[in-house]
């Protein structure tokens, strides 16, 4: 790999002119924890890196009634830290808080874990049980995607960094009562990528479920949603704990982890499936409460 | 070849780099800083943490230019005058030292963490310290070590 040159502009519309200029010999540097290495070990190629640490309005946060957005380039820790992520969001604070090691979520951003598209990402399983949507620019305009659907199978993303740059993320708060949340499961409670993880978003009025998204991985080449388990919930109450236990379970059926060596036998990723995605929906009405 | 200016240590430096070269083997080969080592090379281990702009982060990650105009402290630049920082001091008094090769990374997470907080608890070391790997110590003398820093710092009434 040689790098002939790192840029940093200072504006999104700046960096899309380099990009274009660069025709497709450019890529975005988000952080780029995972890309130097790729880099370096030929996985991605790039003569040209696009700094966007130096663009300010990448880094812009915004919360009201209705919803919140962050700056793609805010990093793991900026978001781990937030205390408005950690009172709306705790799930997404809690993913963000995962990732890496302290070294790492200093550099790493939510718009690069995005892109990177691991199917375990923790900053990206929260976002999509969130049901997270980011804005995307290139020369050729704008547009919004669910991030949910910007994965494309491991380390393959729908978002091309050699022309198209995240700029936020939005996440809109439920109408109703809410709760999120976040288990991991890893050989140890630091440095370790997740054996499996689940992320969840409850939404409930008068104490009635009326949406749940259930979001584990890795059990599939991208953030797996159990829909089955998600729709047993509907119509529930918060407080009937059989109903969380009876959707994990649906939840170990639908998700499908293979054999890995590094993670474990599929079915042993299986059976853990249950017990986070419980654990996970058990945190999530706590708050509704 | 690229033009890179930054502060290391207090002293500005203006070089000119391979942007292909990580953060770290710029430290240790263009500019002689061995005290940041290499340890896995692919931001696992922690032993080439350095603080940039005060927080740490692993150098051997980052493409030298991420550091343009920034400011970079090595453990080269924790002494003062030959004195040893406090910090320093505590690893040693504490055995938390003992081959070594981990222990510049260590301490520059520890410096952040006692920036951080005057009197870190068991959990916030903890979590600090998690990004580095030891293969002598057990990890145990480095809550020890951070304690006795955060004392001498408090005695000596120094900032970090």
């Amino acid at each position: 790999m040689r790098i002939k040159q790192q840029l940093f502009p200072k504006t999104i519309e700046e960096c899309i002119a380099l990009l274009v200029e660069h025709e497709g010999k450019a890529r975005v540097l988000a952080g780029g924890t995972d890309l130097f290495l790729w880099l370096k070990e030929g996985k991605a190629q790039a003569e040209t890196l696009v700094d966007i640490s130096l663009i300010e309005e990448l880094k812009h946060f915004e919360s009201d009634d209705k919803r919140m957005i962050l700056g793609a380039a805010l990093t793991h820790a900026e978001v781990a830290a937030h205390e408005t992520v950690k009172s709306c969001f705790v799930a997404l604070a809690d993913g963000c808080r995962n990732v890496g090691s302290p070294q790492i979520r200093n550099i790493g951003t939510l718009g690069g874990n995005i892109v990177s598209a691991q199917p375990a990402a923790d900053a990206v399983v929260p976002l999509v049980a969130m049901n997270a949507k980011c804005m995307i620019i290139s020369a050729s305009g704008k547009r919004t995607e669910d991030i949910e659907n910007l994965f494309k199978g491991v380390g393959k993303s729908s978002v091309d960094p050699s022309r198209e740059l995240i700029t936020e993320i939005y996440v809109s708060k439920p109408a109703g009562r809410y709760g999120t949340g976040y288990v991991r499961m890893a050989p140890r409670d630091a440095m370790a990528l997740p054996v499996v993880n689940a992320a969840v978003m409850v939404v409930a009025r008068d104490g009635t479920i009326t949406e749940a998204r259930i979001v584990t991985s890795p059990v599939a080449v991208v953030p797996f949603r159990t829909k089955r388990a998600e729709s047993s919930l509907i119509g529930k109450h918060v407080d009937d704990l059989s109903a969380l236990g009876a959707a994990a379970q649906l939840a170990e059926r639908e998700a499908q982890p293979r054999d890995s060596k590094v993670r474990g036998s599929g079915e042993y990723r299986k059976s853990l499936v249950k017990d986070i995605v419980e654990r996970a929906l058990i945190k999530a009405v706590e708050q509704i409460g | 070849m690229q033009n890179f200016a930054c502060t290391i240590n207090g002293k500005p430096v203006h070089i000119e780099v391979d942007p292909s070269k990580s953060l770290l083997d710029v430290l240790r080969k263009d500019l002689h800083l061995t005290g940041a080592k290499k340890g896995c090379g692919e931001g696992e281990c922690g032993a080439c943490t350095v603080l940039l702009d005060g927080l740490p982060v692993n150098s051997c990650i980052i493409p030298v230019m991420t550091a343009n105009g920034r400011e970079i402290l090595t453990i080269e630049g924790l002494a003062d005058n030959g004195e040893l920082h406090p910090i320093q001091e505590a690893f040693i008094e504490a055995g938390a030292v003992q081959c070594g090769f981990c222990t510049p990374g260590v301490i520059l997470s520890a410096k952040y963490l006692l920036d951080k907080y005057e009197n870190p608890t068991k959990q916030e070391i903890m979590e600090e310290l998690s990004g580095h790997l030891c293969r002598c110590t057990g990890y145990l003398q480095f809550y020890d070590a951070v304690h006795l820093a955060a004392q001498k710092i408090r005695h000596k009434g120094i900032k970090t």
